[in-house]
């Protein structure tokens, strides 16, 4: 089943309640969850995602810090492997520059160079995603440089269903783990059930299924990707969408098998889209289901240039609805021609 | 029984200072020689020199409290308590070692003793031990960790941010500066202004200068330290003066360009932490423990070299929990 329909048992939330919610019971559950970071407190962060955290379980556990992104990294990084279970919050994921010696040095290594010894889990989470006229050191998507590093675990959840289920997996993980939230979703709404759940790292969702055309899709991306089939069903193209969810550990079969029935595959992410996490996504469905291609692979990313401030340049580096459905007709048409 | 005069701590407690240090310095000899006969792999950084230092520190804490490391790492691993045969195992690669092998001398980590583990980026550790100082705090014990780091980690922006997080918020760390002197080939003199300590106190940070030869010394200011810190006073700061005897590293032999030999044998003569507490303890006592302390390192070096290595399958094990 899709996670986009609303079953019996399940409130409209937004992406933003979602990844609160998760926190919020994470924090319940077990007392040595905390939050840390800049203005996550009474601010709530700049975009309100952990508002009210603060007043049911206090400065004490959702703490506000200097704005030393390295410092409190490492201090998370320090409880985790000493028995707590920290929420490291990095506003924008540009800054993720900033902590890459504590999350791909320290933390990413520290269990296998103690062989086995010391476990460090610490949650990351941090945003990615252009077009909210920010430029280019606040509109970065870096989830490739982090996705690269073995020992970490990555998650872009698209929906909030998705975020909430996560974040609980995140939360609850021995590993160090970054989750990504497009900065553009946090308004959106979707189906999230009243009861617990953790969705477990490493599951791909078929968002929409389809026979013609397989367009896989992270973060974002997924609704770039759900608009598109709508318009391509209006041209008789039948899109299947599916998103991987986690990129580490990557649900490798999920992809393939969805390749291998539709034949033709877009890789849509919003990355940059040399050697991009896109490139890995591609060479996953061409190495696993070659025999069953039509067509080569193709990658839409976000252009190779810094993110550009003014609207129409900005507009033209990301991917479009209107972009997946011109590749995916080329893609149908050279099979039909 | 030697005769001596003032002892500052308990006998018992000298004798087992000076044993530790005997270990350090026996144990990074044939760590060289090992180096020397290429039955080790990779690289080492040698701690000869500065043993009053991890000595003096890790005989103020408990098995409970915490340290974290450098890459001249051995001698805070022995002061913590670590098993050496282990240690040379890890630093054989060798699959009984401390960390499987994977790690080696630059990341020897040893969780039962609370060594949270050696850091191979210079000032890497400092979150790491201001988080375990964090968490020392939350959970509600009375644990204190300890940073040791040495002067070329004052260059890193994240001791700073760190100190300043410790300092406001309180936490049980105790920031351990080991200045040898020198930046690897680079006189500390020449990269670093201002004084050390006042970094520390522009933060609120009580800091001392200590002589990080004399091993009483080192454990009187870290008990203090110590004391503060599980009172709920938070962070110290200490600057211990010492002296790397050997090189950066052990390839480091061609010294001449970067330090005077004079300087070296100066120090060796002179303020030696060994030849120190032997003016303390008696000779004879320092002869005794030598020669148990070096048969002790003789068996580990043997135990180690016919210990196996890690299967070919450990390669993809521990990447995650």
């Amino acid at each position: 089943m899709s996670t986009l329909e609303v079953p019996v048992g399940t409130r409209e939330l937004t992406l933003s309640q979602a990844v609160n919610e998760a926190i919020r019971e994470e924090m319940r559950r077990d007392p040595t969850v905390f939050v840390i970071g800049e203005d996550v407190a009474e601010a709530g962060t700049p975009f309100k995602v952990l508002a009210g955290l603060v007043d049911e379980f206090g400065t004490a556990r959702v703490i506000d810090t200097p704005i030393s992104e390295p410092g409190f990294t490492g201090i998370g990084l320090g409880a985790a492997i000493t028995g707590m279970r920290p929420i490291v919050d990095i506003m924008f994921g540009d800054f993720l520059t900033l902590i890459m010696d504590q999350v791909v040095n320290q933390a990413a290594k520290i269990h296998y160079m103690s062989g086995g010894a010391l476990k460090a889990p610490l949650t990351v989470r941090t945003t990615l995603g252009a077009t909210r006229r920010s430029a280019a050191q606040h509109s970065q998507s870096l989830h490739a440089w982090v996705a690269h590093v073995p020992g970490l675990k990555v998650a872009l959840p698209a929906t909030p269903y998705d975020a909430k289920g996560l974040y609980k997996a995140a939360i609850r993980d021995d590993n160090p783990t970054i989750l990504f939230e497009d900065k553009m979703m946090f308004t959106q709404k979707g189906p999230v059930p009243e009861d617990e759940y953790v969705i477990p790292f490493g599951v791909a969702d078929v968002k929409r299924a389809g026979e013609d055309v397989t367009l896989i899709a992270t973060s974002s991306m997924v609704y770039v990707a759900l608009d598109a089939a709508k318009a391509l069903e209006d041209e008789g193209v039948s899109a299947e969408v599916v998103d991987p969810r986690t990129l580490v550990p990557l649900d490798r079969e999920t992809l393939v098998a969805s390749a291998a029935k539709t034949g033709r595959v877009i890789v849509i992410d919003e990355g940059h889209q040399s050697y991009g996490a896109s490139a890995e996504l591609a060479a996953a469905v061409s190495e696993g289901a070659f025999w069953s291609l039509d067509a080569p692979v193709r990658r839409l990313g976000a252009m190779d240039v810094p993110v550009p401030f003014s609207p129409p340049l900005e507009d033209q580096t990301v991917p479009t609805p209107e972009r997946v459905v011109a590749t995916a007709l080329e893609l149908v048409g050279k099979k039909r021609s | 029984m030697a005769a001596t005069t003032d002892l500052p701590v308990a006998r018992e407690l000298a004798l087992a200072m000076a044993e530790r240090m005997l270990r350090i310095r026996a144990f990074e000899q044939q760590a060289n020689q090992l180096y020397l006969s290429a039955k080790m792999p990779g690289l080492t950084h040698l701690y000869i020199g500065e043993e009053a230092v991890a000595v003096g520190v890790c005989s103020a804490l408990r098995r409970d409290d915490t340290i974290t490391s450098t890459h001249r790492g051995h001698g805070h691993c022995i002061a913590k308590g670590a098993d050496v045969r282990l240690m040379y195992c890890e630093l054989l690669g060798r699959e009984e070692g401390y960390c499987c092998g994977k790690g080696g001398s630059m990341h020897i980590a040893d969780h039962a003793n609370g060594n949270l583990g050696a850091n191979a980026i210079v000032g890497g550790s400092a979150g790491i031990a201001t988080g375990a100082g964090f968490s020392a705090k939350a959970l509600g014990t009375d644990r204190v960790s300890v940073c040791f780091f040495g002067e070329g980690a004052l260059g890193q922006g994240l001791l700073y941010e760190v100190m300043n997080m410790a300092a406001l918020w309180k936490l049980p760390v105790i920031y351990v500066c080991e200045n040898n002197l020198y930046n690897e080939y680079t006189s500390y003199e020449d990269v670093t202004a201002g004084e050390i300590t006042a970094r520390a106190e522009a933060f609120g940070i009580p800091a001392e200068v200590v002589d990080g030869q004399d091993v009483f010394g080192v454990y009187e200011a870290a008990t203090r330290a110590v004391a503060r810190g599980r009172r709920g006073d938070g962070p110290s700061f200490l600057e211990c003066r010492t002296y790397r005897y050997q090189g950066h590293h052990v390839g480091d032999v061609d010294r001449a360009y970067y330090r005077a030999k004079t300087e070296e044998e100066e120090w060796q003569a002179t303020r030696d932490p060994i030849l120190r507490i032997a003016g303390h303890v008696g000779a004879a006592a320092i002869d005794e423990l030598r020669e148990q302390v070096e048969r002790e390192i003789a068996e580990a070096v043997e135990y180690a070299l016919n210990a196996p290595f890690p299967d070919a399958s450990e390669v993809t094990n521990h990447v995650y929990a």
